[in-house]
């Protein structure tokens, strides 16, 4: 009982500022990396073994160990909640181990918004199961029937006797529960049970409330542990040297003579890697080196033509992925049928800081620190890289900036691989700017086709939706195998490309309808224009077209945007969602375009979007000023609807809308990478520019839906689906100009505003 | 706000203009950083940042893009915020450097960062040291901003994520705190 006193105390000291919950170590895999105790290679944790999945120690802390990784949203802080909440500890004991794969078992990664939905379930099974143990060993140690002790904050006593108590520390500190789970799936699908049933959520007292996040107040002080701040006793500095263009041949490679510093030039195939004893020196000798590469010319259309160029090829696959009655019967016959097609662009992850990763490469065995979503595929990409079996690797996950996705951070940690075990030494690899914007996989360019058959009544009739992607995922979102990173491929590994046709999510209700994703073909590999997964992958893109033409043909039908959707819309979820957000915004239901249009100056106006993504559901409302003379649009006001389930985290749920929103306008409004052929030419931030502070809408507000007896279901990418319809269709509601290809650039929307033809229908 | 000292150009300018000692032999230099007076061996054209994290071994600065563009580097030279991914060390001379760390502790926190953490007003993390010092030296100057000012002084930074909405609760806090 001492020891679980102890702890109180010292959480009660500390729990009154929001400093205190961070004195317990949040990422304690972070902290022992910093300090170079690499711990000794080890298979995976075996998933069945309650002790892979949390522990408790003597003073009653928790330690919770899962896959899942933080990616700055407050995920370890929403598992803390769930942790303590089965448990019946407080918030503040429980710690945070993520992403190591000799601790954490094998749950496939971070993606899709699953990490709450999905990852956590296990942890909470866990946890209840470890709830129900040390009961029964409370219940044996204080001498009565285990239904007459309860627990609280870690204590367990007897309800007679509430001087009777005994604490988990006590009970099982420091030991091993030795306690076999029933196993379900695997990877992604990993689930794992007792006999325990977790609580119902009418009993939760932690999960819902809106606790600070443990990471906040370390990481506003400079004490938080990065990717990039990891250092290990007699590391050396490394940087990488690209092709200018895919297909290029390494040459030769000159000028390494006398570069203070300079240990090795390590070439393997058209991999070239330059290590240095310090950073600045390894900078310098990057720059003083002279590469000579062969001429290429890469496969790629002209940037203006892209999509023109996509819709013109010949698709390498094509699949129906939904299909209701007879489309072609239905279109053929329709007195009125509409058309259009929207252009989505390649886009960066542009993480804000360059992907950066340490390896300690030698006998035969590996470790890596790395800030990739998918450590235990990236184990199997090293090894596959390297030549030596997985379990000689051991990849410890450290956070980087926000990844929304795959972004370098695999290929930086493969750069590192092959510089260490070329000298010997670990190597930490920075990349620089350009290396991050310039060379991340990209989000992938789709092109949208819509033709929908309208009948005598302005009923919709048919709907015929295609969504055409390149490539699908060029680069698997787990690096499994060396080829799947950019060294690999560049040092002669092959990559499987993966062809997955993308297609969009929504539940209107048409007689006839077909939902059809193709894919063209798009050379991928040692490519600045390599494709992957970018936050909600594709969805931005798919609900894009989707959502603005469901608004060119309420338009066309001249009724509300609103009120058409409602129309065909049946699921009292979406429903509710839709008719939350534009009872919040004040929403007047009239037709778009707004009647009293300014031939000149500023309009304003407002559009409307909703969308599905997996079991979450959202509704955005967008308000903008167009100025007419500039092409400038600004968002003055974002109303948004969101319901995914049972929410977790209200302050940490609205913080990750607030921000999807204004990353996705960013991606709406600004962004598009730019490429000729002589490469890529968005490399830092001047050319490829996103949102900033001046630009920011003037007011986001929230509706947030909570439905405790549902599960939790995604919140990470969800909300960026809808942004650039809403805005497209609220700069068509200002101007009666129509945007079909994002970004919305003050040249694009000039250009759709002198198009108009005066009146406007 | 065209004084304001953060401002990249400014930056890369003051790069730039300053003589290319590359090939001078390393002596050591003595910087004031965070109260302390330090002796580093980094050759006089080693940008400040990679002296400070490498040498010094603080963490508040970070690298962001190397171009003065984004301001995840950002420190105070004399009180001025100033990225110090384009500031060469030889250039610093005897103003003292005064990074994250040197603002405030966890225990003794900054008034800036009790807001920061106060609004949550990070995503991911990374770039708010820059969001930090530029706040605390812009609001030592210009106590009682309006939001224009703020978003004006702000306009050199860059946050992937989108926590802009945060940030800006967290610097009217600030501000409200202080006045």
């Amino acid at each position: 009982m001492t020891s679980t006193a102890l702890s109180r105390r010292q959480f009660l000291k500390t729990s009154g500022a929001v400093v205190v919950a961070f004195t317990v170590p949040a990422f304690a895999g972070s902290r022992e990396q910093a300090a170079g105790a690499a711990p000794a290679v080890t298979g995976v944790p075996d998933a069945s073994q309650l002790d892979s999945w949390l522990a408790i120690a003597q003073d009653g802390t928790v330690t919770v160990f899962t896959d899942k990784v933080e990616l700055g949203m407050g995920v370890s802080t929403a598992f803390a909640q769930i942790v303590a909440e089965e448990l019946d500890v407080p918030f503040g004991v429980v710690s945070v181990v993520m992403g190591d794969t000799a601790r954490t078992p094998d749950q496939g990664g971070v993606g899709g918004s699953t990490s709450i939905s999905v990852g956590a379930v296990p942890v909470r099974q866990a946890a209840a199961e470890a709830r129900r143990l040390l009961l029964n060993l409370a219940s044996a140690r204080l001498g009565v029937p285990v239904e007459q002790v309860a627990v609280r904050d870690g204590v367990v006593r007897r309800v007679d006797d509430p001087t009777k108590a005994v604490s988990y520390g006590e009970l099982i500190g420091g030991r091993r529960f030795n306690v076999t789970l029933t196993t379900t799936g695997g990877s992604y699908n990993l689930g794992v049970a007792g006999t325990a049933r977790p609580k119902s959520p009418d009993q939760y007292k932690i999960v819902g409330t809106p606790v600070p996040r443990i990471d906040v107040p370390a990481k506003a002080t400079a004490t938080f542990t990065y990717i990039v701040d990891v250092r290990v006793p007699g590391m050396v500095h490394g940087r990488v040297i690209r092709p200018p263009v895919p297909g290029a041949r390494l040459v030769r490679v000159e000028g390494a003579q006398g570069v203070p510093g300079l240990l090795k030039v390590v070439t393997k195939g058209d991999f070239v890697g330059v290590v240095a004893q310090a950073e600045w020196q390894v900078i310098q000798a990057t720059q003083k080196l002279k590469v000579t590469w062969s001429t290429s010319t890469p496969a790629w259309p002209k940037m203006a033509d892209l999509y023109d160029a996509m819709w013109a090829m010949s698709p390498s696959t094509r699949r129906v992925m939904a299909q209701v009655g007879d489309v072609d019967a239905a279109l053929a016959s329709a007195p009125r049928t509409i058309e259009a097609r929207y252009g989505w662009p390649f886009q960066s992850h542009a993480m804000m800081g360059p992907s950066c990763a340490v390896a300690d490469v030698g006998d035969g065995r590996a470790t890596v620190w790395s800030s990739t979503q998918h450590p235990h595929q990236l184990q199997h990409g090293i090894a596959d890289l390297l030549g030596v079996a997985p379990n000689a690797v051991h990849v410890i996950w450290v956070e980087g900036a926000g990844s929304y996705g795959r972004a370098g951070a695999e290929d930086a940690a493969a750069d590192a691989a092959l510089l260490s075990q070329a000298v010997g030494r670990p190597v930490r690899v920075q990349w620089t700017r350009a290396d991050e914007t310039g060379w991340d996989p990209k989000g992938p360019p789709v092109v949208v086709s819509v033709r929908a058959g309208v009948d005598e009544r302005g009923n919709v009739v048919a709907w015929d939706y295609v969504a055409r992607g390149v490539s699908g995922s060029g680069i698997p979102a787990g690096a499994s195998t060396g080829g799947s990173m950019l060294a690999g491929q560049l040092s002669g590994l092959s990559v499987h490309g993966l062809d997955v046709p993308t297609v969009v999510q929504e539940n209107y209700v048409f007689p006839a309808k077909r939902k059809t994703g193709e894919i063209v073909p798009w050379p991928q590999e040692g490519s600045p224009l390599r494709t992957s997964n970018l936050r909600a992958p594709s969805q931005p893109a798919t609900t894009f077209g989707g959502e603005s033409f469901v608004d060119e043909m309420a338009a066309a039908l001249r009724v509300d945007p609103v009120e058409f959707r409602l129309r065909y819309l049946r699921s009292p979820r979406d429903v509710a969602v839709v008719q939350a957000a534009v009872q919040h915004a004040g929403w007047v239901s009239r037709p778009s375009p707004r009647a009293d249009i300014p031939r000149v100056g500023l309009a304003v106006g407002r559009g409307f979007a909703y969308s599905p993504r997996g079991n979450t559901v959202l509704a955005t409302v967008a308000e903008v000023e167009v100025n007419q003379a500039t092409g400038q649009v600004h968002v003055t006001r974002f109303v948004i609807a969101h319901d995914c389930g049972l929410i977790v985290n209200p302050d940490g749920l609205r913080g990750t809308i607030e921000a999807n929103l204004i990353q996705s306008t960013s991606r709406a409004l600004k962004e598009e990478v730019g490429f000729r052929p002589s490469g890529v030419t968005s490399v830092d931030w001047a050319s490829y520019p996103i949102l900033g502070m001046p630009e920011v809408p003037d007011r986001i507000e929230i509706v947030l839906i909570n439905h405790p007896e549902l599960p939790p279901y995604g919140a990470g990418e969800p909300a960026s689906v809808a942004t650039a319809p809403a805005i497209a269709n609220a700069i068509f509601d200002a101007t009666g100009a129509r945007l079909r290809a994002v970004p919305f650039t003050p040249e694009r929307v000039k250009a759709a505003l002198q198009s108009r033809v005066w009146p406007l229908s | 706000m065209g004084s304001y000292a953060s401002d990249p150009v400014t930056a890369q300018v003051t790069a730039v203009a300053s003589p290319s000692p590359a090939s001078s032999p390393p002596r050591p230099l003595r910087l004031s950083v965070n109260g302390a007076m330090r002796t580093v061996q980094a050759s006089p054209d080693t940008p400040l940042l990679y002296v400070l994290r490498d040498e010094l071994g603080l963490r508040g600065p970070r690298f962001g893009c190397g171009l003065g563009q984004c301001g995840a580097c950002t420190v105070h030279l004399d009180g001025v915020a100033v990225r110090s991914c384009v500031l060469p060390v030889a250039a610093v001379g005897d103003r003292p450097v005064t990074t994250l760390e040197g603002l405030g502790s966890l225990d003794r926190l900054h008034p800036v960062q009790q807001a920061f953490i106060a609004e949550q007003a990070t995503q991911c993390g990374y770039c708010v040291n820059g969001w930090i010092m530029t706040t605390a030296a812009f609001l030592a100057k210009t106590p009682d901003p309006t939001d224009a000012e703020i978003r004006s002084a702000l306009s050199g930074l860059i946050c992937r994520c989108g926590a802009h909405m945060r940030i800006l609760r967290a610097v009217r806090r600030a501000a409200q705190h202080r006045g």
